[in-house]
């Protein structure tokens, strides 16, 4: 059971003046209880290749297939595979619109046509997957704090009981607190089973949280590899517009000159082998 | 799937042309030169020679062809339809009937004298925002309507909230974009249903939009505010617009084909 995108190409405006190359041949293979970051420059084609996973763009050439079913125009897989693979956009609190959580949280179950009847307890399970308790259902999703409000959009999408969590940019604009927060969260959905596919600026995250890392360079795939192997190719590889978190090229740098310690962007190692060295 | 993704009608096409460098007033008086010619033009065979003009002009402006004709189809069908009332009802020597409905000779030509005159109406006008910048364009217009100022005429204020406005319709169109892609992975459907559903369907989508556009036009006042804007006076420009020969060149020599082609359609055909 797996999301799997073979040689995926995607060309924006093709045959006019404007014309953009986004994506190149991009492979790889997302598994249930699994989680993918994909990590590139802004303009990389990120946000393009997310759309490609849910059907809402259509593969111009090369393919995507949901879990044995491909995502082609007017296939009649569409909706399944829509409803199967969450998409949180890019701030995804701007698509709020309905007068209370509840409605909002509502909103996809009632579109892949769930019973009345089953509602309430779907939307009271994905609210608290996020951390959010029932004194939220009432309330007015355009009077939440702004990290309240995405939490709302996530369990909204969550709501749709998605087998695979595609998100765009999740943590952009929250602090460092609810960062971690949502980073546990996704790292609790993974334990459920659920296939994370993360898009972020933010390599540490990236480094700290996923099995494996795709990173984009104007809209090709540079390396797809796991965390560590990663580090690998971007110490002997500088990719525009990615720098390795100051404590992969501190730890980089002190393993250079000691041969003891390891690199590692986890700071307990770190810590751990300084305090060795010291002995 | 793109939802919004046709080239739309009034939508600049960067290139590099003697046509995208002329001075935007230039282009303002040329399509006005061009659009009265068009309403003064009386035999329906006199639009092959506006037919070569355009050919002309779009070698100039180095578009393709099939892009300028593009962004026409939407006015395609209003032409159909105005050729199509033309050949319904109006008298004459009949061509052929079936049952109530006679098609007249004059009916005929009626319609595809109508049709061709506001295809080229529309085909001519288009070059001024394919090879403009909606910004050139309001600083032209600006500019054309400042000796009005006199009268109190805002022409400077119209000309801002052109600007803006012409600023915003391709984020708008984004915006609109990524909402119904958003909506649409939670589910949604926009196009089943009665007209009644399809319309109610839309509230997820126009909800955020206003407020996305709310929010920026809050935003945008106070950085231009903070900016110090205080309307037209004193306000220099970064691109002051120059009028050069070439523009003069531009503007005689179509004036003069057009005034040749008219002259035409008034002499030559009978
Ligand atoms: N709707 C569109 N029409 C035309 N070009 C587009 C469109 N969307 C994206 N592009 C172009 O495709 C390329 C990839 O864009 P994309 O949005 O996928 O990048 P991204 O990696 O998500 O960037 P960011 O980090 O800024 O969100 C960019 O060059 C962009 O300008
Ligand atoms: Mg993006």
């Amino acid at each position: 059971m797996s999301i799997v995108v073979d040689r995926l190409s995607h060309t924006y405006h093709p045959n006019t003046p404007l014309e953009t190359r986004a994506l190149r041949d991009i492979t790889f293979e997302l598994q249930r209880g699994a989680w993918m970051s994909v990590v590139g420059h802004t303009g990389s084609g990120k946000s393009t290749l997310v759309q490609h996973l849910n059907g809402l763009l259509i593969p111009q050439s090369g393919s995507v297939v949901v879990d044995g079913m491909e995502v082609r125009e007017k296939s009649p897989h569409l909706r399944a595979v829509r409803r199967k693979v969450g998409l949180v956009f890019q701030y995804p609190e701007q698509q709020l619109f309905a007068e209370s959580v509840l409605e909002e949280v509502a909103f996809a179950p009632r579109n892949w046509g769930v019973p009345e009847a089953e509602i309430p307890g779907l939307v009271q399970s994905s609210l608290a997957l996020v951390g959010l308790d029932g004194q939220y259902l009432e309330r007015s999703p355009f009077h939440l704090s702004g990290g309240e409000k995405r939490k709302v959009a996530i369990a909204s999408v969550l709501a749709s009981a998605p087998e695979y969590l595609v998100l765009d940019e999740p943590t952009a604009g929250l602090d460092s607190f609810s960062r971690k927060e949502l980073v546990d969260l996704l790292t609790a959905l993974k334990e459920k089973g659920y296939g994370i596919l993360l898009v972020t600026h933010d390599l540490d995250i990236a480094l700290q949280a996923s099995d494996a890392i795709l990173i984009l360079n104007r809209g090709e795939q540079v390396v797809r590899d796991t965390p560590r192997r990663v580090i690998e190719h971007l110490r002997g590889d500088h990719i525009p517009g990615l720098s390795l978190p100051d404590i992969v090229t501190l730890s980089a740098e002190l393993h250079d000159r000691t041969g003891t310690v390891p690199v590692t962007w986890d700071w307990r190692v770190l810590a751990q082998a300084i305090g060795e060295m010291k002995r | 799937m793109k939802f919004l993704d046709n080239l739309t009608f009034g939508q600049y096409v960067p290139s590099e042309s003697p046509i995208h460098h002329l001075d935007p007033r230039c282009k303002i008086a040329c399509v006005l030169v061009l659009l009265t010619s068009i309403f003064m033009v009386r035999h329906t065979t006199s639009f092959i020679g506006w037919g070569l003009l355009l050919l002309v002009v779009t070698s100039f402006s180095r578009l393709p062809l099939r892009l300028v004709v593009k962004t026409a189809k939407p006015v395609l069908i209003l032409a159909l339809f105005t050729a199509s009332i033309h050949i319904f009802f109006t008298k004459g020597t009949p061509v052929f009937s079936l049952g109530i409905i006679t098609v007249t000779r004059e009916g005929l030509r009626m319609a595809a004298f109508t049709a061709l005159r506001l295809l080229f109406l529309v085909l001519f006008a288009s070059f001024l925002t394919l090879t403009t910048k909606p910004m050139e364009l309001a600083d032209g217009l600006e500019r054309l309507f400042s000796p009005l100022t006199r009268f109190g005429f805002p022409a400077h204020e119209l000309a801002m909230m052109m600007t803006i406005a012409l600023r915003f319709i391709p984020t708008l169109l984004d915006e609109t974009d990524r909402i119904m892609k958003a909506q649409l992975a939670r589910g949604a459907y926009f196009d089943k249903g009665s007209l009644w559903k399809r319309l109610k369907a839309f509230l997820p989508v126009l909800i955020p939009l206003f407020i996305i556009v709310f929010q920026r036009a809050e935003d945008l006042s106070t950085a231009m505010e903070a900016r110090c804007y205080r309307g037209g006076k004193g306000r220099t420009r970064m691109h002051p617009l120059t009028w050069r020969t070439s523009d003069t060149i531009a503007l005689l020599g179509l004036s003069l084909v057009t005034a040749l082609l008219l002259i035409a359609d008034r002499t030559l055909l009978p």
